[in-house]
């Protein structure tokens, strides 16, 4: 009887040496005589179990982690005689970790073979689609708006009322384009959910693409994810093959066509003007809005732009109905958020949960705090141009108002973590360096006041003259915040503002080393 | 499965440019398309390439140019021969990063975005890999390496060095 293995083809999990076991598991059960069946799948999330290897059993499957190349023997032995090993996790299911998640997105992922159209399928794929194409543009655009779903890209603009002003649209051509530039440090669910499911992003696409009269899609991915670009091509070759695009998908009358396209390094361009110009061959200087890519999009055509994540639940709302996925969350945030733990953590990964989750509970209890085992001292959410939360601000609830309330935002829902070793002044000294060197340079506060910001900042560091520098600083934040175009100059002030705020000490020199200097 | 990343450029050939040109040029937007293409077959955008380009997009060299420029993925010369880039973002930074990169760059005798001088290794900063929950992270000629430390830092830039 042949044993049949998962192990992930995760970037992550392959960046910590899974294709290393899957080859070792493969040699060393060939020399046994014992048939083994791999199938790479996408990650769990749960990095530190990385490389997570699981077992099929008529009870389910049963994970063993984090395996390496030297376990891979008694990994075997343990298969072979059913007895305990050191690394078994028990049931994949029942690990607390994953429990505790609404997994409405990720469902699929880390679980099906992400290159096989029949496995998606057989796990739910496509229902999203086939109910859509039974109810018509008028009753999408219902349920997309019903189940209260916004931008995951970080915006949070209610994908609905998107949809409906392209719908709304007079034009011989319009485009679907999925914003796939995932720059922010922290974050990874646009990754994984390429490599791990990349079927549910095209589903997501066609229904966003039947609904508006869109018949050609673009994802635009970034450069540093080349197994994401991978992943998509895959696919989509699959999905041509299947009747999933091209002319009358799903044997509709629809048609719809797809291409990865791919970044080249410019952080801006996950703003989606810059996208948009990017996608256009030109440089990804940022549009002034109005007009809206939605009326004037991709070659000034009506645009649908959305990030991945918002196309990634389209399928679920569909399938189940908009008040299945209504009914998670808190306020204004609906649905699930799918929440990445990252930097200086013990338990990190991907955590898709129902808005409402404080910080607290994400860091210090999901997370499990540091993996240097000193405390939290900052976290950062929402990527480079999120703020910088102190512990008093971690009963702040994972809701775009609370974060808002709070001069921060959830963005694309990346945590990182700091410990106590984490100087501020850094942190704020690299939020001015990282608007400077990806700055498109067409707005001035942006373009120059990163780079005076930078200039200032080292001063402070320095000592020179610090009460007036960082008066200075904080004019120079309100200055990019409303002066620049867009997010990039205007959202770095989060987290400068937020370090001078919550971590004064770090900039400020303590008076008793003044009074050491007498 | 480790598979040996050993890039391996043509070296730059004009018909051989108009070839890469002429297969994408169709493309809507297709610049970044042939930019990238133009690369991925010699390592570099050769300087000749940029008018070639311009002329079959009906763009102006300076269109050209300034797309060029404006991307920080695309090289004017070719790299060393290995490329190895560090995570330098915030998720690496709170993992121990920044310490990484002085010893890379101490190791390497260049600084982040240089060359050695015999042309082995070019050290890169990049921002994000996202493998920020298996951070620090690094990429060698296109392989993907987390959990970096000390010890993994020396081996890789030991296996660049060779």
């Amino acid at each position: 009887m042949s044993i049949r293995l998962f192990v992930s083809r995760d970037a992550g999990a392959v960046a910590v040496g899974a294709d290393e076991v899957a080859l070792a598991l493969e040699q060393a059960a060939a020399k046994r005589g014992v048939a083994v069946e791999i199938v790479r799948t996408g990650s769990r999330g749960m990095y530190w179990l990385e490389p997570l290897v699981e077992v099929a059993t008529p009870q389910g499957r049963i994970a063993f982690g984090p395996v390496t190349e030297a376990d891979v023997p008694s990994l075997l032995d343990a298969l072979a005689s059913n007895t305990p090993h050191l690394l078994r996790l028990g049931a994949t299911d029942e690990i607390p970790w994953l429990k505790r998640q609404t997994r409405l997105t990720f469902a699929r992922c880390g679980v099906i073979d992400p290159r096989s159209l029949d496995d998606y399928r057989a796990h739910g794929g496509y229902k999203g689609l086939e109910h859509a194409l039974s109810l018509g543009s008028d009753a999408i655009l219902n349920e997309v708006t019903a189940s209260g779903l916004r931008g995951r890209g970080g915006a949070g603009f209610p994908t609905g009322i998107k949809w409906k002003t392209v719908a709304q649209a007079k034009a011989d051509r319009k485009f679907i384009v999925c914003n796939a530039d995932e720059g922010d440090s922290g974050t990874f669910a646009d990754r994984m959910i390429m490599e791990g499911d990349p079927f549910l992003v095209i589903e997501g696409m066609t229904i966003a693409g039947i609904t508006v009269g869109a018949t050609k899609g673009y994802i635009y991915i970034r450069s540093e994810y080349p197994h994401a670009v991978e992943a998509m091509n895959a696919a989509i070759a699959a999905a041509k093959r299947g009747g999933y695009l091209g002319d009358k998908i799903g044997g509709s009358t629809y048609g719809f066509d797809l291409e990865v396209r791919v970044g080249a390094g410019a952080y801006v361009c996950g703003e989606e003007t810059s996208l948009l110009e990017s996608l256009e061959g030109r440089r990804g200087l940022v549009r002034a809005k109005p007009p809206l890519p939605a009326h004037h999009g991709l070659f000034g055509k009506p645009t649908v732009i959305n990030n991945v994540l918002s196309f990634a639940a389209i399928p679920f709302i569909l399938a189940e109905g908009a008040k299945a996925y209504a009914d998670f969350g808190m306020g204004r945030s609906r649905g699930t958020m799918p929440i990445q733990l990252a930097g200086n953590i013990r338990h990190g990964g991907l955590f898709e949960t129902a808005f409402g989750v404080t910080l607290g509970e994400l860091v210090d209890d999901v997370g499990g705090g540091t993996f240097t085992g000193r405390p939290v001292r900052a976290v950062q959410v929402g990527g480079p141009l999120g703020a910088y939360f102190p512990r008093a601000l971690f009963d702040t609830p994972f809701d775009y108002e609370a974060f808002a309330a709070r001069d921060g935002l959830i963005g694309h829902g990346g945590i990182v973590v700091f410990d106590d070793s984490v100087d501020m002044r850094r942190q704020a000294r690299f939020a001015m360096e990282f608007c400077a060197i990806e700055s498109c340079g067409k707005c001035t506060p942006c373009r120059i006041g990163s780079t005076r910001g930078v200039e200032t900042i080292e001063k402070i560091i320095n000592g020179e003259r610090v009460s007036e520098n960082l008066a200075l600083v904080e004019d120079l934040c309100n200055t990019m915040k409303f002066g620049s175009l867009c997010a990039l100059g205007g959202f770095t002030p989060y987290p400068v503002l937020s370090a001078l705020k919550h971590f004064r000490e770090d900039f400020v020199p303590a008076p008793t080393t003044l009074q050491a200097a007498e | 499965m480790t598979a040996v990343y050993e890039p391996r450029y043509e070296p730059w050939d004009e018909t051989r440019g108009a070839e890469i040109i002429a297969e994408h040029a169709q493309q809507e937007g297709a610049t970044l398309v042939i930019l990238h293409a133009l690369q991925e077959a010699f390592g570099y955008v050769p300087e000749a390439a940029v008018p070639m380009v311009a002329q079959a997009l009906n763009l102006s060299r300076a269109e050209v140019h300034g797309v060029f420029t404006f991307y920080h993925d695309f090289r004017h010369k070719p790299a060393g021969r290995h490329v190895l880039k560090l995570c330098r973002a915030e998720a690496c930074q709170a993992a121990g990063g920044d310490a990484l990169a002085a010893r890379a760059e101490a190791k390497l005798g260049v600084s982040l975005g240089g060359t050695t001088a015999d042309d082995r290794v070019t050290l890169e900063p990049i921002y994000c890999l996202g493998l920020c929950a298996t951070a620090p992270s690094a990429m060698l000629d296109g392989r993907l390496i987390g959990r970096l430390d000390q010890k993994r830092l020396d081996a890789l830039v030991a296996e660049a060095q060779r």
